[in-house]
């Protein structure tokens, strides 16, 4: 059991709940519930940095343009970028697929959860800055050039599924070593750890505070695997994190997503 | 009318601006300089253009976007009238730019540039600084030249767009201890700001409160420790801020 944060679908405030990962199950107010008997809502509340080329295999991946124009050198800093409040959207939410666009690329990701305001971290202390951990789908449409910030590819409403809940930092024995697998309509398509980060959770708090505050409920995403696996209109994906739970979302066209709501 | 955001007495409270004072939302006059300066709105989601002026954009030897080129920043970035922007000790080259900010008053999406102006609530000024010692070829703007706490000095007012008779039509200031350094109007725009508007709703949803920031024209130079900047827009303010270094 891991103790984590929720925040259920219609309700203003979190929750706090044990989850059993292995048996499907969740905790709350003394009551056990399996967890698809629950509807869930985004549990963070802060702003959504996500990291670029930040696993090994992407940064390879580029091959030697990484040294031509118009990257010239491989970074040496964080390459950051934002993903704004309108992206946000629910375990279960649907994730809308523009009518010009066939496919969305899956962005699995490991959603660092901020706990405490920081600022310059050190090394040594810079997990104690960490409320817990999230399971992000960073979605974007597909592009290969990180030359330009991709805000038309990658900040679209509901293009930032998070959750379903934030497992607390404790209950996560080494954010380094986590294994992250994609599975579309039940079929594994990607498979990776962040073991093959370039910068581990630590060394990206402490990079990124350097130059910027990070404020309780901001999430920091370490990053999107090489060759993230790409779903259609009707495909139903399936993000697993380690120790962190699983986010599950399908995409349908963007018409149909719009009308949601509506009687 | 020109709307603030100020803390004063230990509390934080909306103005408005009256005979070149501050009145609070409490009916206390104060003295502009007995207040200390936020910025007028809470930024979530912030926009900002890169080398949306022609004349900028040939001074840093890029041939002008066909598309805009936009990037996002984070509220850990913006400070206040009067405030203190901090310079790393270990830089060479750090820039202002003067923008004018255009702040969305309703939630817009699908907008088409003829009813741009309906979603605007106002304008305000931006100092949107740059490090460029970190400008690697990666992704620019990146957050570390562009998102720095204290780098992006707001306000001092919202100017309600009522009171705007042409936002594209504005003359820009900026003053380096008293020297004019930076001049354009927003007239040089790359693309307007009915034409951002109706980019960025295309593809997302635009919320009440969200910030546009509108890019800069030529004149960047490097600014040093103790230099106060003046970046100006005509009818909207100007807005102070000082250079401090690491020991602050």
């Amino acid at each position: 059991m891991s103790r984590a944060i929720i925040k259920r679908f219609g309700r203003l405030q979190t929750e706090e709940a044990w989850v059993n990962l292995g048996e499907h199950t969740l905790e709350l107010n003394d009551r056990q519930y399996d967890i698809n008997q629950l509807a869930f809502a985004a549990p963070i509340a802060g702003m959504i940095y996500g990291t670029q080329l930040n696993y090994k295999g992407a940064l390879t991946a580029l091959g030697g343009a990484v040294n031509e124009a118009p990257y010239m050198a491989a970074p040496k800093a964080p390459i950051l970028y934002i993903k704004p409040a309108n992206t946000i959207a629910a375990n279960g939410a649907r994730i809308p697929l523009p009518d010009d666009v066939p496919k969305l690329a899956m962005g699995a990701a490991l959603g660092v959860v901020i706990g405490h305001s920081a600022t310059r971290v050190c090394e040594s202390e810079a997990l104690d800055y960490v409320a817990g951990y999230t399971v992000v789908n960073d979605v974007s449409i597909p592009h290969a050039s990180v030359y330009r910030p991709a805000i038309a590819q990658q900040a679209r409403d509901g293009f930032c599924p998070i959750g379903p809940w934030v497992i607390e930092r404790d209950a996560v024995a080494d954010p380094d070593a986590l294994g992250v697998r994609v599975f579309i309509n039940g079929e594994l398509r990607q498979k990776n750890t962040t073991a093959n980060l370039i910068r581990s959770v630590t060394r990206l708090l402490v990079d990124v505070t350097d130059f910027m505050t990070l404020n309780p409920g901001d999430v920091l995403l370490v990053g999107v695997p090489e060759d993230a696996p790409l779903a259609g209109a009707g495909d139903q994906v399936r993000i697993e994190i380690d120790e962190v739970g699983w986010l599950e979302n399908t995409v349908v066209p963007e018409r149909d997503w719009m009308k949601e709501g509506a009687v | 009318m020109k709307r603030a955001r100020v803390a004063y007495g230990g509390a934080i409270h909306s103005a408005v601006e009256m005979e070149g004072s501050v009145k609070l939302a409490d009916g206390r006059v104060v003295a502009e300089d007995a207040v200390v300066w936020l910025p007028p709105i809470e930024p979530r989601t912030v926009f900002a253009l890169g080398l949306n002026y022609a004349d900028h954009a040939a001074e840093l030897a890029f041939t002008a976007p066909t598309e805009p080129l936009v990037f996002l920043k984070g509220p850990n970035t913006f400070i206040g009238h009067r405030g203190q922007t901090r310079r790393p000790a270990d830089v060479t080259y750090m820039h202002y730019e003067c923008e004018l900010g255009v702040v969305i008053g309703r939630s817009a999406r699908k907008v088409k540039r003829e009813d741009a102006y309906d979603y605007v609530a106002g304008y305000t000024v931006a100092n949107d600084y740059a490090i460029r010692d970190y400008l690697e070829n990666y992704y620019r703007p990146n957050l570390r030249v562009k998102n720095r706490d204290t780098c992006t000095p707001i306000g001092p007012w919202l100017v309600d767009a009522a009171d705007v008779a042409d936002p594209m039509n504005l003359a820009l200031h900026t003053y380096v201890n008293g020297k004019l350094v930076q001049q354009g109007t927003t007239a040089d725009m790359i693309f307007s700001i009915p034409v951002l508007i109706e980019y960025l709703s295309s593809f997302m949803t635009l919320n009440a409160g969200d910030v546009i920031l509108t890019g800069t024209p030529k004149g960047s130079v490097d600014t040093k420790v103790g230099d106060e900047v003046i970046t100006e827009v005509e009818g909207i303010g100007r807005l102070v801020n000082t250079i401090v270094g690491d020991e602050v």
